[in-house]
């Protein structure tokens, strides 16, 4: 049996959508929306994402490698949502930071609005 | 009871929301001992709670917005340590509580037998009350607890505590968050401080509802487990003294 290969129309709108995702990416970069660090994860999703669209020849091969005969873009499936469960759990992390920062914020303010109201009531 | 005259002394009292409780709170601490200062944590409170604690003479901390017991608490223990504080007590400002029942935590600190000293709700003889499903989350966490501290405890969720500055110092660096004082246990063993429990009489609250329903004390178990869990494989925060 001959292992299916990707057909161009699959090929070509994988490529379309990967690279608009790539020029987002890029646009909230310039105009500061999104920051470098939490950006490059995205950036790195996309060209993946427009390397495996692109050329079919390499997403047959990495298709057969993973015993994908079918339809290697199923390929591009695994490892989009692959890189989306990367991309949250490291937001899950960065969120969990924030919010502990954010409590010993709360702490420290509190505190020395304490020190303050006593210092200015002891005038 | 020990003489307290020689240490200095503060009570750490949570508060959200309590402005029918907190006033008799503050009384009893001041009828327990007259010189035990006192410092309410309003925890985001949107009642008159920092007032009526500041007209009882307690100094009060106004959380910006509610952290949850635990950040609340915290808070309270970092006020105690950064005003150099050698002892303190938690006692809750919902009048669960009984300030007079402090002594009998006080005691093995005082005598230098504990870091921290829990008052436990069970073995009072008088009769805790509470539901058949919250007695064997209690039973639960009490028998896990047991295990990793390698001596006998029996109530995991009391707040009624007694601190002195070694254990103020750790949990001023670290204090777990939501549900803390079986988190905290763990931390006290782990960090090779002295943990003892003597049985107190608690109360039924009086006004508004404990934050703790059934569908939460679910949600309460897992997270706590997972963070028991966790916790075995941390780090210490304050460096344990070798013993």
């Amino acid at each position: 049996m001959i292992a299916a290969q990707t057909p161009l129309k699959v090929s070509l709108a994988a490529t379309a959508a990967s690279l608009v995702l790539v020029l987002v990416v890029f646009e909230l970069i310039r105009s500061r929306r999104l920051r470098e660090r939490y950006a490059l994860l995205w950036l790195l999703t996309g060209i993946v994402l427009v390397v495996l669209s692109a050329w079919r020849g390499g997403l047959n091969t990495i298709a057969g490698w993973f015993g994908v005969r079918g339809y290697p873009p199923a390929v591009l499936f695994a490892v989009g949502l692959l890189f989306v469960i990367v991309v949250l759990l490291h937001y899950s992390t960065v969120i969990s930071r924030l919010s502990d920062q954010n409590v010993v914020l709360a702490q420290r303010l509190a505190l020395l609005e304490t020190r303050l109201r006593e210092r200015e009531s002891a005038d | 009871m020990r003489d307290l005259a020689g240490y200095r002394r503060i009570a750490v009292v949570p508060a959200f929301n309590e402005e029918r409780n907190i006033g008799r709170v503050l009384e009893e601490l001041r009828a327990f001992d007259t010189g035990l200062e006192v410092v309410v944590v309003s925890d985001g409170s949107t009642d008159r709670t920092p007032d009526v604690a500041a007209a009882h003479g307690a100094h009060v901390v106004r959380l910006p917005f509610n952290l949850g017991i635990g950040g609340a608490v915290q808070t309270g223990f970092r006020y105690a340590w950064e005003h150099g504080y050698d002892l303190a007590v938690r006692c809750d400002g919902d009048g669960q509580h009984v300030p007079a029942e402090l002594d009998k935590v006080l005691e093995p600190v005082l005598a230098g037998e504990a870091d921290i000293c829990v008052g436990s709700r069970f073995g009072a003889g008088d009769g805790y009350r509470s539901s058949k499903t919250r007695r064997v989350g209690i039973r639960l966490l009490a028998a896990i607890v047991s295990a990793i501290a390698r001596q006998r405890v029996t109530d995991t969720t009391s707040g009624f505590q007694a601190l002195n500055r070694r254990a103020l110092e750790l949990f001023a660096a670290d204090y777990p968050h939501d549900y803390p004082e079986v988190e905290g246990m763990v931390m006290t063993i782990k960090h090779r401080l002295r943990l003892c429990e003597v049985p107190v009489r608690m109360r039924e609250r009086e006004h508004g509802r404990s934050s703790i329903t059934a569908l939460r004390s679910i949600y309460y178990m897992a997270k706590v487990l997972l963070a028991l869990f966790v916790g075995l494989f941390r780090r210490r925060v304050v460096p344990a003294e070798d013993v």
